[in-house]
């Protein structure tokens, strides 16, 4: 069997190979256990920007070859990018407040209640437990 | 004289059965025009009642706790039941597709689940009221909305169903004006209305997704105090702001874009003129559309928000009028040497000039910080939205009910009680609102259930100002209902117009057209060609 | 209706071809994966804005997460999305049998992940490790680490009401397939089973680093 890009002639819908499928789906894996070891190195600041640069890398296969936008129209594209665009604004826009309040007038901006009431209902944590798994 | 179509989309098939299966966009679009009529009604009691009350200081008719839940009710029922879903699923509904010479939507079986999920919320919200009902007015904001007893959780739910009524509307919206245009039918050969849909349709879909999840964790804090919105927790209220304003900021323009598409399809058709700027129009809905999703922070320049967010958000804000101002300026540039005829559609267009107008203008005072510190929380800002919401969207939507109606029901209503009752909807919401201006920059704050004796004069002119409306409503139901059984036959297209819709007969065939659509001429050809008046 | 001969038993009566169909359905799948990117939208934005304000409070939370639970789950996800691309390229060969062991292996890998799940969630309930005003551990150094719980709680949560969602829907494409509703030129409702299938996946994909590996 030929197992190369094809077009049904009947209903002209594009059918990827089977070795394409394969290949993202490896790609996705191998970048996941990149992702795994690059979060044990600290980078700093820099550990976030490197786990979503890869987390995109791998969104950006499973939409291209997966979700087939590399071959589709590029409305869907557009559609998809739209809504990348707009959740962006909402989060730069809000986190320019939350995290500039008290910039122009010297009202010190902190946490608005460092530890909620209920805490001091807890038993104390001398024993601190210890069920974490994974040591950084 | 005309006569009616024997065969029609309302007589086709027979039977509540018929109607409530239905997947005949027109059918749906008059389900939902009950819907939201039966909704305008409720939250239009609700604002009589609100008014009466304030005709004195202290207690007229109900107590206080109940005049948080009436001002509650007012709001909530005519923002998600009424004006969200009242141009677009309604009149969107029955014309869109014939505008575009298509044979329906493109999810029919969805568009009629999107009337049901309405359905459903508005009883949610029904039962809300008898189950404790709500006070915390129509934002829900926290902490307050997390503690006071009631029936939050379930208004709640209620708009977060609603919510999807609206994305569902929108999403079809969306796919139809792609993909079921007629042949010919480009894209700068669709009708403003058209345009002013799809540009209200991204809002919805870009949107109303974040209420949906703005409500679920307001939910979840009531329910299992998450802590993220309770200042008591660690957590923010200003974030549950941000949050609700993302959607409802770009809400009020799902409110008043589709009424702007309205105003340019009757200033047309009624002073018998090709529209002015054309491009201009289209383009400015979309330039809104963006500009709307950049200054929810105007909402909260008393709450807290950094003061350097709050002067963008106020910068935005200003941008806001560029596109408006386009449309305004290309509304009267068309009205310019037109050859006008002042039927009941037009009297509503030149009234929403007029009123959208101030309702605009006011907006500047709101969006700059130093005024709208002032006027923050005051009858300005009541005032303000009233003259937007009712001048601009109910307005318009009048207009286009009125002009449609023969269209949907093949009938005409009584000329001379309509234009009354549009005089007197007029008048009293002037006499209203205008009071609401002058107490609210005087000091009177909004949502108090009594007032010092200064205020009493201008209290008495708005509540007298509700009844004239109440009054013109009254008629309007009364020649709008007469004229369904009674009316004389309207004929195709009695306006003159050239748009797609009055093409076909009134009421239009379950197909919409007797045969597939061809664009033969542009939607405002009025100097290439004198349309058929019957 | 007037030209019924041509048509096929599954284009509806308001759309001219299948062209026009599958178009109109395609794009409407996207403009709902969108409004789902807003609704999640929603939850990043509440996670960024707590993480910025308490970063050392969601390190130390954060840890007490399984990584390898949750890689464990990243790799199930991850060859769901496969299977469930082969069976489509299935059915656009016409191999009715393929596609129907695929969809089948994406129940399977599915069920797995929310079985992974429940583990993950139950050894929490045990710690008290549970949203809002339920938190009753006392392990996690910093400010009101309840709130870390929330966050992942509501995420991890609405996730899995997608993962349900998405079963349920594969579900009734397997009953679909088996009765013969689809071929090599008609398997729209498949295909758009298979992008809210990888919607799934693509959202996973960035909540296991945001949420297990915080550096
Ligand atoms: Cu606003």
């Amino acid at each position: 069997m030929i197992e190369s890009t094809m077009i049904n002639r009947n209903s002209h819908h594009h059918i990827a190979p089977l070795w394409l499928y394969l290949a993202i789906g490896g790609a996705l894996l191998v970048l996941t256990a990149v992702t795994i070891t690059v979060s044990y190195i600290d980078l700093g600041g820099w550990n976030i920007v490197v786990a979503l640069v890869i987390a995109s890398i791998k969104g950006s296969l499973v939409a291209m070859f997966f979700m087939h936008l590399y071959y589709d129209k590029k409305i869907y594209t557009i559609v998809i990018v739209m809504g990348l665009l707009f959740l962006s604004i909402f989060i730069s826009l809000t986190m320019f407040d939350t995290g500039r309040r008290g910039d122009i007038y010297e009202i010190k901006s902190e946490p608005i209640k460092p530890e909620a009431d209920f805490y001091k209902e807890l038993p104390p944590a001398d024993s601190l437990d210890q069920t974490g798994h994974s040591e950084h | 004289m005309s006569s009616m179509p024997e065969k029609n989309y309302l007589t086709e098939k027979r039977g509540l059965k018929s109607w409530l299966l239905t997947l005949d966009h027109k059918r749906i679009g008059v389900m939902y025009l009950i819907g939201i009529s039966i909704s305008f009604a409720l939250g239009g009691i609700f604002a009589l009642l609100i008014r009466l009350e304030l005709l004195n200081p202290g207690r007229d008719i109900v107590g206080a706790q109940t005049y948080n839940q009436l001002f509650t009710l007012h709001g909530a029922v005519m923002i998600f039941l009424f004006i969200i879903p009242g141009i677009p699923a309604a009149l969107g509904n029955f014309v869109l597709p014939l505008m575009l010479g298509a044979k329906d939507v493109a999810f029919p079986r969805l568009n009629l689940a999107s009337w049901y999920i309405y359905v459903f919320g508005a009883l949610l919200a029904v039962v809300s009221i008898f189950t404790g009902s709500v006070d915390t007015g129509w934002t829900f904001y926290t902490p307050y909305s997390t503690q006071t007893s009631g029936a939050v959780v379930t208004m709640t739910l209620a708009a977060f169903i609603l919510g999807f009524s609206s994305i569902f509307t929108g999403l079809n919206f969306i796919v139809t004006i792609h993909k079921l245009r007629a042949p010919g039918m480009t894209w700068f050969k669709m009708p403003l209305f058209v345009w002013s849909l799809y540009a209200t349709a991204i809002i919805q879909v870009l949107a109303t997704p974040v209420l949906g999840i703005t409500l679920v964790l307001l939910i979840l804090e009531r329910v299992l105090g998450m802590g993220i919105f309770d200042p008591a927790m660690g957590g923010d209220p200003v974030l549950f702001q941000h949050f609700f304003w993302f959607y409802s900021h770009p809400a009020v323009y799902i409110m008043i874009l589709p009424a702007m598409g309205i105003i340019s399809e009757l200033i047309s058709t009624f002073s018998h003129k090709r529209i002015f700027g054309y491009r201009a129009i289209a383009f400015s809905s979309f330039g809104i559309a963006f500009i709307s999703f950049l200054v929810w922070g105007h909402h909260m320049f008393t709450s807290g928000q950094s003061e350097l967010a709050s002067m963008i958000f106020s910068f935005l804000t200003f941008f806001v009028a560029i596109p408006s101002g386009i449309k305004v300026f290309n509304w009267l540039a068309t009205l310019y040497k037109g050859s006008i005829s002042l039927d009941t559609p037009m009297l509503y267009a030149l009234s929403f000039l007029f009123l959208f107008a101030i309702g605009g203008l006011t907006g500047m005072f709101l969006a700059t910080t130093a005024t709208d510190i002032h006027l923050h929380d005051t009858y300005f800002v009541v005032a303000h939205f009233h003259y937007v919401m009712f001048g601009g969207t109910v307005i318009a939507f009048l207009g286009g009910l009125h002009f449609w109606w023969p269209k949907i029901w093949g009938r005409m209503y009584n000329e001379n009680w309509a234009k009354i009752s549009a005089l007197l909807v007029f008048v009293g919401f002037n006499v209203t609102f205008i009071s609401q201006f002058i107490m609210g920059i005087k000091g009177m704050p909004r949502r108090y259930y009594t007032y010092l004796d200064q205020y009493h004069r201008m209290h008495g002119f708005s509540t007298i100002g509700s009844w004239i409306m109440g009054l013109g409503f009254f008629i309007m139901v009364v020649y709008l209902v007469h004229s369904i059984y009674k009316g004389r036959p309207a004929g195709s297209n009695p306006w003159g117009s050239l748009t797609m819709e009055w093409e076909t007969t009134s009421p239009p065939p379950t197909e919409n057209f007797a045969g597939d659509m061809k664009l033969t001429h542009g939607p405002y050809d009025y100097d290439k060609i004198v349309p058929r008046t019957d | 209706m007037s030209h019924s001969k041509d048509r096929p038993s599954y284009l509806a009566h308001h759309f001219s071809d299948p062209a026009q169909q599958s178009d109109s359905a395609k794009l409407g799948m996207w403009i709902f994966i969108l409004t789902e990117i807003l609704l999640f939208g929603g939850l990043f934005v509440a996670y960024s804005i707590f993480r910025a304000w308490n970063p050392d409070m969601f390190y130390n939370a954060h840890k007490f997460l399984d990584v390898k639970m949750g890689g464990i789950n990243t790799v199930v996800l991850i060859t769901s999305s496969v299977t469930m691309a082969l069976s489509i390229r299935s059915m656009q060969l016409g191999r009715k049998k393929q596609t129907i062991g695929f969809l089948v292996a994406t129940l399977l890998f599915a069920a797995v992940f929310l079985v992974i799940k429940y583990l993950e969630y139950s050894h929490k309930f045990h710690l008290g490790q549970l949203p809002g005003k339920f938190y009753t551990f006392t392990g996690v150094k910093g400010n009101n680490p309840h709130i870390f719980f929330s966050i992942y709680f509501v995420m991890t949560g609405l996730h899995g009401v997608h993962v349900i969602a998405g079963m349920t829907v594969i579900v009734m494409m397997l009953v679909r397939t088996m009765r013969n509703r689809f071929s090599s030129e008609y398997y729209t409702p498949l295909e758009m089973t298979g992008l809210y299938w990888h919607l799934v996946d693509l959202i996973w994909i960035y909540l296991f680093p945001l949420l297990y590996l915080i550096g």
